[in-house]
């Protein structure tokens, strides 16, 4: 089947800035895909252009098997579009929000006005519907905007980071809409720079980092790829003006030389030790006279394959 | 000419949160004449009529009236294509929300464009109301000043969502509220005849595009106008909102896709 975006050697520039750098993209339909990546990454510049609203420097676009330097209006009119900061009308009501903006897809009111419904519904704010939007809360916030991207019955769904700065329960509400959504065959776009996210909703995913893409593949495919099973991490006390956690970095190399961890990522605040049983790696850890502050062992996430392909956290 | 759908789709909008404070601002349209009319019309118009008086051979309400309509058509005009403009731009990003439809920005102008007519239409229509009201029409001709007001209007609203449209902060809308919208409203014919000013001043006045449309609304309301004059007035006045709307749709255009 053909990809509903495809992107070759995609630049954006914005006087010397490269945004985004020369990437390749496929998205089939049906798909949930996802851009992961720090702040600055050029996810955010990636979606304006596959909501074809930015103009691509260079390289090739075809969303839609249309190119948005010729057909963006009817490209548009088959996307919805959830953008990293509400843009709601502040002066309408939520249903009124959803109902003027059915107008500029040429949809008959009724049908507007039907799907208003419908939406309000799904996203559990029929309550609200008389409301204004001003005063509701940052996550109906959300589902609004997410309704009201919805008002067009689009092909594709963009969402440029749909939970940040969200409480974690209006996060989980709407993973689960957005998990509806996907249910119904509804392709779904998204950045973000939570793993846990990623992980979520996500089939497959770009790492992207400083406009280029890392790595690609679904979060199983990227862990097997670029981490280990299982994680082991150790906070030491940080010490003023010392080395901190590092300074226990060389005691583990014979872990490491054993086989009995693949290898050691120093962080500020503490040190991860990769490796195929974490709980083995630790008692090993404690046998050679470490005394970790604190310890964890768990799974391996899309965090540590960031860490790895980019030498930085994801959330600074 | 007729606006495309998305156009309409941005006025409908408009419209439709116009709606939710549509009270506030009718009060506003008919308090602000009510106010003006009493105070300059009556009181000071009492004096300026036992003294010499203005020219045209009508007392200074009648002469003052349909030029304070065109007045207010400006002010109105540019307040809701200054603030508003750079809010949907800049802090609300509503243009952002409208061009993620099949919308572009030249549908934004000209259903924003669209808007201001509307607003500036009623406000003109209930400020007719309060004129006649005042005993402020010397004829029905005096309809005439609703044309001219939205014409006025639309050649202050499209400039100043050109530059609306290039501002990063609002600062600015300070600065042309006291430095051209002022005193254009005091000293471009409202309140007295231009040839009152010192010449470089008068010829300052003559090319305000308010004085344009004071001049007509009032050669018309009171029966004066000659069709040479009035096609100058009509011209200029367009040329402002022509050459205004192009540099809006540019300047939109430029920021909006980036």
């Amino acid at each position: 089947m053909e990809s509903l975006v495809r992107a070759r050697g995609l630049v954006k520039r914005f006087g010397t800035h490269t945004a985004v750098d020369g990437i390749d993209v496929d998205i089939a339909p049906g798909e949930s895909f996802g851009f992961l990546g720090p702040n600055g990454a050029g996810k955010s510049t990636t979606m304006r252009m596959v909501g074809a609203v930015s103009p691509p420097t260079a390289g090739e676009l075809r969303i839609l098997g249309m190119d948005p330097a010729v057909d963006g209006p009817a490209i548009r009119a088959r996307l919805g579009v959830v953008p990293q900061t509400d843009n709601l009308d502040l002066e309408l009501t939520v249903e009124e929000n959803l109902l003027v903006y059915g107008r500029y897809f040429g949809l008959p009111r009724a049908t507007v006005r039907e799907r208003t419904a419908e939406l309000l519904d799904f996203v559990q704010l029929t309550d609200r519907a008389k409301d204004r939007v001003e005063p509701l809360s940052g996550g109906m916030k959300r589902r609004v905007t997410i309704a009201r991207a919805l008002v067009n019955e689009p092909d594709v769904v963009l969402l440029d980071e749909p939970t940040t700065g969200l409480d974690p329960q209006a996060r989980h509400v709407l993973w689960e809409r957005l998990y509806r959504l996907k249910q119904r065959g509804v392709t779904l776009v998204l950045t973000t720079h939570y793993m846990d996210e990623a992980e979520q909703l996500c089939d497959r995913l770009v790492v992207m980092d400083r406009g280029r893409i890392a790595a690609e593949g679904s979060p199983a495919e990227l862990i097997a790829t670029w981490s280990t099973r299982e994680v082991c991490e150790l906070r030491f006390p940080l010490t003023e003006g010392g080395a901190g956690p590092a300074a226990h970095a060389d005691a583990l190399a014979p872990l490491v030389a054993r086989g009995a961890a693949e290898r050691v990522e120093v962080l500020p605040d503490r040190l991860l030790l990769y490796t195929a049983d974490g709980d083995a790696a630790l008692s090993e850890v404690l046998a050679l006279g470490l005394r970790p502050l604190s310890s964890l062992v768990r799974r391996s996430s899309l965090e540590d394959v960031f860490l790895r392909l980019t030498g930085r956290t994801l959330v600074d | 000419m007729v606006p495309s759908p998305a156009a309409r789709s941005f006025l409908a909008q408009r419209l439709t949160a116009h709606r939710h404070f549509w009270r506030s601002s009718a009060l506003g349209s008919v308090l602000e004449p009510v106010l003006f009319l009493a105070a300059m019309g009556l009181t000071l118009g009492s004096l300026v009529d036992r003294g010499p008086g203005v020219p045209g051979g009508v007392g200074y309400l009648a002469f003052l009236a349909p030029g304070l309509l065109v007045a207010a058509a400006m002010q109105t005009a540019t307040g809701e294509s200054s603030y508003p403009v750079l809010g949907a731009l800049k802090w609300d990003r509503l243009y952002d929300a409208v061009l993620a439809t099949p919308a572009r920005p030249v549908d934004v102008l000209t259903g924003h464009l669209l808007y201001v007519a509307f607003r500036v239409t009623t406000s003109a229509a209930a400020f007719l109301v309060v004129l006649v009201l005042f005993g402020a029409a010397a004829s029905p001709l005096v309809v005439l000043a609703l044309p001219v007001a939205l014409l006025t209007g639309l050649a202050f609203a499209a400039p100043v969502t050109a530059m609306a449209a290039r501002l990063e902060e609002d600062a600015a809308f300070a600065a042309l509220q006291r430095f051209l919208i002022v005193p254009m409203f005091l000293f471009s014919g409202t309140f007295f005849p231009v040839t009152q000013l010192p010449v470089a001043l008068e010829w300052f006045a003559y090319a305000t595009p308010l004085w344009h449309g004071v001049a007509l609304a009032r050669d018309l309301a009171l029966g004066a106008a000659e069709a040479g004059s009035a096609l100058l007035h009509l011209g200029y006045l367009a040329l402002w909102t022509v050459a205004g709307t192009w540099l809006a749709a540019r300047a939109l255009q430029r920021r909006l896709v980036r």
